[in-house]
């Protein structure tokens, strides 16, 4: 049985090459992240920022979207955003924070079970209090700082000090690119897209590792070599693994954002998005920088001799 | 490496028989289950399945908040009687009267004399703050500041209201129980978040106001109501519910507590055919019952709920029998809900809903139906690109995968976690990147046989040198979530867990089960090279 070959064997791309447009373009997507992010901002669910969602299913055939706006607005609750979702018979009811604290956020649902009960049902409700929802911000931001700097650590005890500012370099460039990502798509930002963020960092430091664990094994292993083939040579040696793995994340991924219903759909693709990026930058961004951060060959982890060969130090800046 | 010692594979066909053993209910089902172990002596049957999440299931979510402020004022209070009973008995008048504040109470006292003698009383009502979990934590429950002119403060220190709060949750979490599920047929879970907070959790409940209803305090008190020219210290203004609503003056002393009813029952009012609720009091609250009618006959006294006067009788005979009937323009449903109030206990604090996830089970099947169809394709087309990649050894990766995926099984229902849709997502995920062990293990064997070396050879170094990577990326990923269960909340909790479970299994099945397929393989057809 022939298998499928989706890397050649012995490739010699000259990825460390390729920094100079792939550190221009990293750049760029970082900074249109950033602005659309400020500019756009996300769409913050009500994890985040407080109110009620209600999902209603129409007992009928359909529902009556301009009644149920009718009927929303004479609740006196404020702005209710109504909207189709999925099929004809789903609507659904977003309403933001009440006035008067927990105590006007918890009738929310009452008036509208009295107002909607009789012709939908109610598939699903959500509700979350001002402080809730500021507790959730506080812990997912500490979430994931905190992750990025104890992950930082572990690769500091595992390596140079020069893999461990990479990886989070790289990591941060997934970050910032993920955020820029929802901000664009506006798919909505909630606790699950904490989840998903987190994954993202995960697969891509699992893909930095994998590289990084190859530099490391060839720092040791060629004493001759600048630093640039080094790594180029790194990247090649592991760009079949690199890819497998990916289309194999990708294909599950891409399976549970189709068939996987609205609920997950969002932070499917969020995956999606943040494995294709995180395994662009564990070639582009973490690998290149390490010429930046002064990896010096003849040095390998472990080693400690403090004399830089002159050639390989030339060779890594040509 | 490919000598496997017979000890390691029997543990290993051991492991996974375990494996499959503790899955059982979960892959059967419970009913399933039943039927087919019927016979079985009950101690060879696994008990624990994976549960489903709410989200998966439909059921009601509910966070609820303990109102501190309220059960400050309400130690404000009893501090405030206390301190007044220990002046009392000393024969001390307090000029101006004790002063209730924020945090605690003042008074003056004038005379040293008087004051010296009264501090030491006043010390004692300082108890050590005992914890249930620390025993004695060496705070006390009162600051006794003497701010000089005749001035003195007690103040409720943060380690007496942290314990009264913790105390109040913990009963708290009794009574709902209680109120909840009188049946006990429900399968709610009722648990402690942080110092204030509950979350109660209801399976298969439709509408949180099934539980909302049920959050309130229950406190009921019988106070006498105010006459003219009481001291206005000692009375307050309470919402009066009979008689067309307005207020009422009542006294803040109370007579009677709910604590005291032994039995609360729905009936009906023998003359006027009105739902009330019938009540008995224990011994004490029926002495203390007696006494109080006895001395106040002709006198109106007030039945307070909750901090409402729901009616304000006339004493028209001392009773001394210990029961009664509170009535109050019930609906039937009412005084049921009353009733079942009341037997409960009192909630010794009020608890506002801070957070609410409802999900219905139309919805929850729908999503089960639609988890299970993406699992299933995610999981057929990661099988076929792995079998063209790697054909024999695809197979193998495939039935690694197999048993990643029932030892994780088994572990979720090992430690009785819940299976939430992100779960799904994540165990789906998890597989899918568990896929990449073998890859990494694989192309290093590819690299090596490249580079020169023998078929047993670039087995051997293929599995030796990716250990080390394989541990080093899922140690990453494993701390990226273990981080994610510390800081997130249900679902996402869920996820974090099955995904590091996940990690684990796929660092066990690559170096355990991988590695003996493998050498059972190159054992059986002796191959020159490696087709991979």
């Amino acid at each position: 049985m022939k298998l499928l070959r989706l890397v050649p064997d012995n490739t010699r791309f000259g990825f460390m090459r390729f920094r100079r447009v792939s550190f221009p373009l990293s750049a760029l997507l970082s900074i249109v992240s950033v602005v659309t992010f400020i500019w756009l901002g996300m769409n913050v669910g009500i994890d985040f920022k407080g109110g009620t969602v209600v999902e209603l299913q129409a007992r009928g055939d359909r529902a009556n979207i301009a009644q149920i706006r009718e009927t929303a607005s004479g609740l006196n609750l404020g702005d209710v955003e109504v909207q189709e979702f999925g099929s004809p018979r789903d609507v659904i009811l977003r309403v933001g924070l009440q006035e008067g604290g927990d105590a006007a956020q918890a009738q929310v649902v009452a008036k509208l079970r009295t107002a909607f009960e009789a012709a939908y049902e109610f598939r699903r409700v959500e509700v979350v209090g001002p402080r809730v929802s500021q507790e959730l911000v506080q812990n997912g931001t500490i979430g994931v700082l905190l992750a990025i700097m104890v992950i930082l650590i572990y690769l500091w005890f595992r390596y140079e000090w020069q893999f461990a500012v990479g990886a989070v370099i790289a990591t941060m460039h997934d970050l910032v690119l993920t955020i820029g990502f929802y901000a664009v798509t506006q798919i909505q930002f909630d606790q699950t897209s904490i989840a998903a963020i987190l994954t993202i960092i995960g697969y891509s430091l699992n893909d930095t590792v994998v590289v990084y664990d190859r530099v490391r094994e060839l720092l040791r292993k060629y004493k001759k070599i600048g630093l640039h083939e080094l790594l180029d040579l790194s990247m090649n040696s592991t760009l079949s693994r690199t890819i497998i793995t990916s289309i194999t994340a990708i294909l599950a991924l891409i399976a549970l954002a189709v068939f996987g219903g609205d609920t997950i759909q969002g932070f499917c693709l969020a995956l999606l998005f943040g494995i294709v990026v995180g395994t662009y930058s564990s070639i582009f961004v973490a690998a290149p920088i390490l010429i930046y951060l002064g990896v010096r060959v003849g040095e390998g982890v472990g080693a400690t001799s403090g004399n830089a060969d002159k050639a390989v130090n030339s060779g890594a800046t040509k | 490496m490919f000598r496997q010692s017979t000890l390691k594979t029997v543990l290993i066909a051991f492991t996974l028989f375990f494996a499959a053993y503790v899955s059982l209910p979960t892959i059967l089902g419970q009913d399933r289950m039943k039927a087919i172990t019927g016979m079985l002596p009950s101690f060879l049957v696994p008990k624990g399945a994976i549960k489903l999440g709410l989200d998966l299931r439909g059921g009601v979510h509910v966070m609820l908040e303990t109102d501190k402020a309220g059960l400050s004022r309400d130690l404000v209070r009893q501090l405030q009687e206390d301190v007044r009973r220990v002046l009392r008995n000393e024969r001390v008048a307090p000029t101006g009267g004790i002063v209730a504040q924020n945090r605690g109470v003042s008074f003056r006292v004038a005379d040293a004399a008087a004051r010296a003698r009264i501090l030491p009383k006043i010390q004692e009502l300082s108890v050590p703050v005992s914890n249930a979990v620390l025993g004695n934590t060496g705070q006390r429950s009162l600051e006794v500041v003497d701010l000089g002119d005749g001035l003195i403060q007690l103040v409720i220190t943060d380690a007496e209201l942290n314990e009264r709060i913790r105390r109040a949750v913990d009963q708290s979490i009794e009574i709902f129980r209680r109120r909840i599920d009188p049946e006990g047929v429900k399968e709610p879970t009722i648990q402690r978040q942080g110092l204030d907070r509950i979350v109660v959790q209801v399976p298969g409940a439709q509408n949180s106001k099934e539980i909302t209803d049920v959050l309130q305090p229950g406190k009921l008190e019988f106070r006498m109501v105010a006459e003219p020219g009481a001291n206005p210290a000692e009375i307050e203004t309470l919402p009066y519910t009979d008689e067309g609503g307005g207020t009422i003056q009542i006294e803040r002393r109370v007579l009677v507590r709910g604590e005291d009813l032994t039995s609360a029952e729905p009936t009906f009012d023998q003359r006027t055919g009105e739902p009330v609720v019938s009540f008995r009091f224990n011994v004490k609250g029926a002495q203390a019952f007696a006494k109080v009618t006895t001395e106040n006959v002709g006198k109106p006294f007030a039945i307070i709920l909750d901090n409402k006067v729901i009616s304000a009788p006339r004493i028209i005979s001392p009773i001394t029998q210990g029961q009664g009937q509170i009535s109050g323009r019930f609906t039937v449903e009412r005084a049921n809900q009353l009733a079942i109030l009341l037997r409960s206990g009192a909630l010794p604090a009020s608890f506002t809903l801070v957070e609410e996830r409802t999900v219905g089970a139309g919805l929850g099947a729908d999503s089960i139906d639609a988890a299970v169809l993406a699992s299933i394709v995610s999981l057929v087309a990661i099988s076929i690109f792995t079998l063209a990649t790697y054909g024999v050894f695809g197979a193998i990766a495939l039935v690694a995968l197999a048993v990643n995926f029932l030892l994780l099984i088994a572990l979720m229902a090992l430690i009785g976690s819940t299976l939430t849709l992100p779960g799904i997502a994540g165990i789906v995920l998890t597989l899918a990147i568990a896929v990449d062990s073998n890859v990494l293990i694989y192309e290093r064997i590819r690299e090596e046989q490249a580079a020169g070396r023998s078929a047993i050879s670039s087995l051997d170094s293929g599995f030796t040198r990716a250990l080390a990577t394989i541990l080093d990326a899922n140690i990453t990923g494993f701390l990226a979530h273990a981080i994610l269960y510390f800081v997130g909340t249900g679902a996402v909790k869920g996820f974090a867990v099955t995904t590091c479970l996940g990690l684990g299994t796929t660092i066990f099945t690559a170096f355990t089960l991988t590695r003996m397929m493998v050498a059972a393989w190159y054992r059986w057809f002796k191959p020159k090279s490696v087709p991979i």
